[in-house]
């Protein structure tokens, strides 16, 4: 494996739910060290996507590799298990519970033995604190707390750090700054560039541009499922991407030269030259 | 600030016993107690009253328990109604009709109250009916089999049976003849379920559950394994107060469990847990528990028409979610605010 093999790759990734035809002929890269940016308006399958690189759907047709290896995913666990962490909106964390136990959820430390195993409070709750401080995030001290009287962006921080602690190598983080101010989305912007430094493959699901253009170093642009448009920092400006997100003309026109496309050739997108 | 009381050290502030869900379930049973102690004299506070509000607290405590854990994790299960006659059924038919020895009644009882329970946890995991509907439905299926399996092989809606002296002693007997041994029984679900809840590395799962189902399943937790679980859990419960009332009373009817549906509820709510799932815990729902049982009990000791009770138990039911809402907002706002 060479240092320039992706770590997890798209190829040709279809998926149906039934009839209905959500992703077509996926194809995406990511490599160590690298941020890509997933553009998309809401609908353009950014959800299915993520959900397919998570292990949650099969692709119906097209192939995963990681590390250059073709998979089959058997659910989010093991996705998971390979180092492909997801990172939602909210975080994935429960208001209601305490930070040690959000951090540790699903792979909870114990002691003891036997039927006897009990979580171990004092342990997750140490681990937690020190993590979520090597990302940054100060105030944090007692694990104990409960996570509902975090900030927005503290959620995510601590999401992103539970993700780095256990191994990720991919971090899918979805709309990580659509909730959050302009405070809270640059200090998560921080965290995503700290976990590029330490080498993790980031994909970055956002609307906002400017948060895009600030961390990406790759970007593709979703649009009925399809890849519409593929390229890489510096190849189009600001104005040409938000143009592209946003609605402006040249999304219709991308909108409906695809669909006439896909009408003309049996359902196929058209190609996109692939920025590598 | 030299604020970091982390890693678990020990410690008592009143500042964290404030942020304790139980907090307001603690203060609710202590005012109903005093309240009922203040009218109901010497008797209420001796052995008589003692026995007879824990009596009633053990009964809907056993099934309190895990319906609490299904709420906690976002489920209701109303099928503990028809289950607690079905199972009592079952166990005086397998014993009282077939002869067969207690055991095999027992062990009949449970098992119907777990199949249920699966059955249960099957509709809500495989279909979107959500659990109120869902199990309002095998309520009413479960009471109208067990009604018709009655009359068929009994041709009675009631079916009696003498248990054997050791199984009377372990189920269904009277320490001091006040005391119901399913007390001691209540006393063990208890211990069970703290472990389970608050100690054993599954409980944080039960709240994620309720929390953010779908995060959870992305966390890599076996949602649909552990509903069905919680379910079943639920069920042995009803089951096995059923039993218990054979053993108790020698004879299984077959209605008189509807009454456990709201109890068992309202001992829950009571005790603090979220009606939308997420947060609660076990301590709330036991002393949620003894606040419903000294109210129900309370009113005889104190000679007080018993529909001041139901009123007594409604506006209760109003006062905890409504402290709960500000209990739990203290305890999310505590942490920001101690900047």
């Amino acid at each position: 494996m060479s240092a320039n093999t992706p770590v997890i790759e798209l190829r040709n990734v279809d998926k149906s739910f039934g009839p209905i035809d959500v992703l077509h002929e996926i194809s995406l890269k990511v490599r160590a060290g690298e941020v890509l940016c997933l553009l998309g308006d809401n609908g353009a399958g950014k959800s299915t996507l993520i959900k397919t690189l998570a292990g949650v759907h099969a692709p119906t047709r097209g192939e995963i590799l990681v590390d250059g290896q073709p998979i089959t995913f058997d659910g989010p666990r093991d996705a998971q298990d390979r180092g492909i962490a997801t990172v939602h909106q909210f975080g994935g964390t429960y208001p209601l519970m305490s930070i040690g136990r959000n951090f540790f959820l699903g792979m909870e430390p114990t002691k003891g033995f036997g039927p006897f195993k009990v979580f171990d409070r004092a342990k997750a709750n140490r681990i937690a604190v020190e993590e979520v401080q090597k990302m940054g995030i100060t105030r944090i001290t007692d694990g104990d707390r409960l996570v509902g009287g975090l900030s927005g962006g503290e959620r995510q921080s601590l999401a992103i750090a539970r993700a780095v602690y256990f191994g990720a190598r991919v971090l899918i983080l979805d709309e990580p700054t659509a909730a959050l101010g302009v405070k809270q989305a640059a200090h998560v912007l921080r965290i995503v560039n700290e976990a590029k430094k330490r080498g993790l493959a980031v994909i970055f699901i956002t609307h906002q541009v400017m948060h895009a253009m600030t961390v990406g170093d790759h970007f593709a642009v979703l649009i009925r499922g399809a890849i519409a448009a593929d390229f890489r920092k510096g190849e189009k400006t600001r104005e040409e991407i938000t143009d592209l997100m946003a609605g402006g003309e040249t999304m219709a026109d991308l909108e409906a030269s695809i669909e006439g496309y896909m009408e003309t050739h049996e359902g196929h997108p058209p190609k996109v030259n692939t920025a590598d | 600030m030299a604020t970091q009381t982390s890693s678990g050290s020990g410690g008592f502030s009143i500042g964290d016993l404030i942020r304790r869900p139980e907090t307001g379930s603690l203060i609710g049973f202590i005012v109903v107690y005093v309240f009922f102690a203040s009218l109901g004299g010497a008797v209420f506070l001796g052995a008589p009253g003692w026995s007879s509000w824990l009596n009633i607290a053990a009964e809907v405590g056993i099934i309190a328990l895990p319906v609490g854990l299904l709420m906690i994790s976002g489920e209701f299960d109303l099928s503990v109604g028809s289950v607690v006659p079905a199972s009592s059924m079952t166990a005086a038919l397998l014993c009282g009709h077939y002869g067969l020895p207690s055991i095999f009644g027992i062990a009949g009882g449970l098992t119907v109250g777990l199949a249920v329970g699966f059955v249960n946890g099957l509709i809500v995991t495989r279909t979107t009916i959500p659990s109120l509907i869902a199990t309002i439905g095998t309520m009413f299926a479960v009471m109208g089999l067990t009604l018709g399996m009655a009359v068929l092989i009994k041709g009675s809606t009631s079916v009696s049976y003498v248990p054997d002296a050791t199984t009377k002693a372990l189920l269904g007997t009277f320490i001091n003849g006040m005391f119901n041994v399913s007390i001691f029984w209540w006393i063990g679900f208890v211990a069970v379920y703290f472990f389970f809840l608050h100690f054993s590395p599954l409980g944080s799962w039960v709240f994620a559950l309720g929390g953010d189902k779908e995060s959870a399943r992305n966390a890599g937790i076996p949602t649909n394994k552990l509903t069905i679980s919680l379910f079943m859990a639920s069920g042995f419960g009803a089951a096995f107060v059923g039993v218990a009332q054979v053993m108790t009373y020698q004879s299984a009817q077959v209605a008189g469990g509807q009454s456990f549906i709201f109890n068992s509820i309202m001992c829950v709510v009571i005790g603090g847990v979220l009606l939308t799932g997420g947060a609660g815990s076990v301590i709330g729902i036991v002393l949620g528990t003894m606040t419903f049982a000294v109210v129900n009990q309370g009113i005889f000791f104190a000679a007080l028409d018993p529909n001041i009770g139901s009123i007594i138990i409604g506006a209760l039911l109003l006062a905890a979610v409504l402290s709960n809402d500000s209990f739990r907002a203290l305890a999310m706002n505590y942490a920001s605010k101690k900047k």
